[in-house]
């Protein structure tokens, strides 16, 4: 293949390269007053992204490959980043200042999880990894003036140092035992047999990853950084980079380590386990709203876990629908905790300011509580679904226990998400919130609730033909 | 014969500096000092074939690594007294580390010339007929250049989020504006007034 073939196949991370550096350009020379103009010019460079998507192939000599898997998980990665830089305006206009260079990291930190779901080389996954890390450690301090934003930035960034390192520990022991970085190559190498150096490296490797995807033992960051980061950016942390990182985990797993499964699915099926349980656990006691949402997607990478951990095709395509439906919940929830405002503007966090919201917007009350009910998986709505396929796919793969604890924990969270709709719909209403003013915040929660509604199930068997497609390039 | 010397004197100065890093009382001639060891290091890989290591040296350790340093030790306030002190003290851990590290090189070396080791499958086989430089150029930028490539992104966006953290308009500060004040004329600067007596001046 040519070097001409190989960099069409990487059209998308062109066009955002292309992008990013023009609008970075823009803000250098106009400053802070073109936002607006970057935002959509950004948004422009997602969609134009996500329409020259479709090439199929192996690039670069083995360093990338664009195929169904990849080109099925890059527009919902587009999808988050696109709405968590809709949902950015008016918030950052209200708190401190528009600035220029928010939707420009947006789009670099958007190349990196391209390339982290399109690798098929450790080169590549470590490369595409660093370029989102680095670019999220900046967006979660972004606004510096405020110190838990600050303190946000700097845990993230401390505590993602320190998993790099583990995970290119890893990398470096399974190179040096399988003698290459190709994940076919390290495939073959483990073929023969797992040796006492290829087990570590497969640990290390997976706990690194844990780390980006936020599962338990490797979740403590998450609650921190979640709640200090500005809201639009703890939106963009829960959806875009856990799904990048989730779908590179589902790579390296099925591709490189797949010819050793029993070695790598005990590590997965305690991870998922004790995510699901600390996750439902720990949000049990918060009382910050995004402190809640950030057990909660530790929960909800348990699920997601669970599907990998059968490691089969049906698993791999449960997995990818749990991350579609997870996505469209988390956008949608992080769309409400930004209308959540005192009459004066001022975000406000508390789950208390949320009681009786029935009685003083019904609206932003009613879809508020079909996101809870989604997330806790209460069946008309199509969180249901989600983790109905991924228990399904491990029962499939005899991997009844773990299913079975797997739906008992499931009942620890709905404890707390059903508590908010309590909260919600019979206390005493408490101070009003600010009426909604923005019709971008209000048409994203409008869209995103129609779409986990009982209405999403008519998208269920397009949905399920799409995974098993993407599941299947995988094999 | 010419290797044999070139060899002697780059390791005699390697070693002196390095004893003179050390020995030195003034900071700043340690640094020196140790920018004289980093050179002639330089000069020992030249010596066995490994040129690109040596470029790396020169470039990135002298270059870069000990201006670092200079800089560290010229422009903060640190008290080196202070820091010598405490030879009995930490004497133990250092001779222990030192202990570590001897024992290290010994086991390296029986290994290296135990023989190499051989990997499975190489992802880049060393060609006997390139040199070193030759052969890294190759890989980095036709095999490796799309991750070449992207490093350079990572490297903006790393820029990118210093000037987002750290920079700020100040706004406490007046800058010369030379269009401003070429412009003003006499009528708007001065004033003529008939001041009265005994009455204080009213700006």
């Amino acid at each position: 293949m040519s070097i001409i073939d190989s960099l069409m196949l990487t059209l998308p991370e062109l066009v955002l390269t292309g992008a990013a550096l023009i609008l970075m350009l823009v803000a250098a020379f106009a400053g802070d007053r073109a936002t607006r103009l970057i935002n959509a010019g950004a948004i422009a460079a997602l969609i134009g992204a996500t329409l020259v998507l479709g090439r199929e192939g192996v690039g670069f000599d083995g360093l990338y490959t664009a195929d169904a898997f990849s080109n099925f998980t890059k527009p919902l990665i587009y999808l988050a980043a696109g709405v968590s830089i809709l949902l950015s305006t008016r918030f950052f206009a209200a708190e401190e200042r528009l600035r220029a260079e928010y939707s420009v990291l947006i789009l670099l930190a958007t190349i990196g999880m391209g390339m982290m779901v399109s690798a098929s080389n450790l080169l590549t996954l470590y490369v595409g990894l660093e370029m989102q890390s680095l670019a999220a450690y900046v967006l979660a301090s972004f606004m510096r003036k405020d110190a838990r934003s600050a303190e946000a930035g700097l845990k993230y960034f401390v505590l993602g140092a320190l998993a790099s390192g583990i995970l290119l520990y890893g990398i470096s022991l399974l190179y040096g035992f399988s003698g290459t970085i190709d994940y076919h190559g390290v495939a073959k190498g483990l073929a023969d047999g797992v040796n006492m150096g290829e087990l570590f490296g497969i640990v290390f490797v997976l706990a690194g990853l844990s780390f980006k995807i936020a599962a338990v033992p490797f979740h403590m960051w998450t609650p921190d950084v979640y709640e200090g980061a500005p809201t639009p950016v703890t939106a963009y942390f829960g959806t875009a980079p856990k799904v990048a990182a989730v779908a590179l985990l589902v790579r390296v797993s099925i591709e490189a380590m797949g010819s050793a499964v029993e070695s790598w699915q005990q590590i997965l099926i305690f991870t998922s386990l004790a995510s699901i349980i600390l996750g439902a656990v720990g949000a049990i006691g918060q009382t910050n709203i995004k402190r809640l949402l950030a057990y909660s997607s530790i929960n909800n990478v348990g699920f997601v876990l669970v599907g990998l951990a059968a490691g089969t095709e049906a698993g791999v395509a449960a997995t990818l629908t749990y991350m579609v439906i997870y996505v469209l919940m988390t956008l949608g929830s992080f769309a409400c905790v930004l209308q959540m405002r005192t009459a004066d503007g001022v975000h406000v966090e508390d789950i208390q300011s949320l009681s009786g919201l029935s009685r003083r917007q019904p609206a932003l009350a009613a879809a508020f509580a079909i996101f809870m009910f989604s997330l806790a998986g209460i069946p008309p709505l199509l969180g249901f679904w989600a983790k109905f396929v991924v228990f399904d796919a491990a029962v499939a793969a005899g991997l009844m226990p773990l299913a079975a604890i797997g739906i008992a924990a499931s009942t620890i969270g709905a404890f707390y998400y059903l508590k908010i709709v309590k909260i919600m719909y019979f206390d005493e209403p408490a101070e009003a919130y600010h009426p909604v003013t923005s019709y971008v915040e209000s048409g994203v929660i409008a869209l995103t609730a129609v779409a986990v509604s009982p209405i999403g199930y008519l998208a269920i068997p397009m949905l399920g033909a799409a995974t098993a497609v993407a599941a299947k390039a995988l094999f | 014969m010419i290797q044999t010397f070139a060899f002697c004197l780059f390791a005699a100065v390697v070693i002196l500096s390095g004893a003179l890093t050390i020995l030195s009382r003034n900071p700043v001639h340690s640094v020196l000092w140790l920018i004289l060891a980093f050179f002639n290091a330089a000069g020992l890989m030249v010596l066995v074939g490994a040129e690109f290591i040596a470029m790396l040296l020169v470039i990135v350790y002298v270059g870069a690594v000990a201006v670092l340093f200079l800089f560290v030790v010229m422009m903060l306030d640190i008290d080196f007294a202070e820091l010598r002190s405490g030879f009995v003290r930490y004497g133990f851990f250092g001779l222990l580390i030192a202990l570590i590290l001897a024992g290290e090189l010994i086991i390296a070396t029986g290994a290296w010339s135990a023989g190499a080791i051989e990997l499975a499958n190489r992802t880049a086989p060393i060609s006997a007929d390139l040199s070193n430089i030759e052969a890294m150029g190759a890989l980095i930028y036709s095999k490796y250049l799309y991750v070449f490539e992207a490093a350079g992104l990572v490297l903006l966006v790393a820029l990118i989020g210093a000037i987002v953290l750290t920079h700020r308009e100040r706004r406490d500060v007046r800058p010369q504006n030379i269009s401003e004040q070429v412009k003003r004329r006499p009528q708007d600067a001065v004033r003529n007034i008939n001041q009265p007596i005994g009455q204080g001046v009213d700006l």
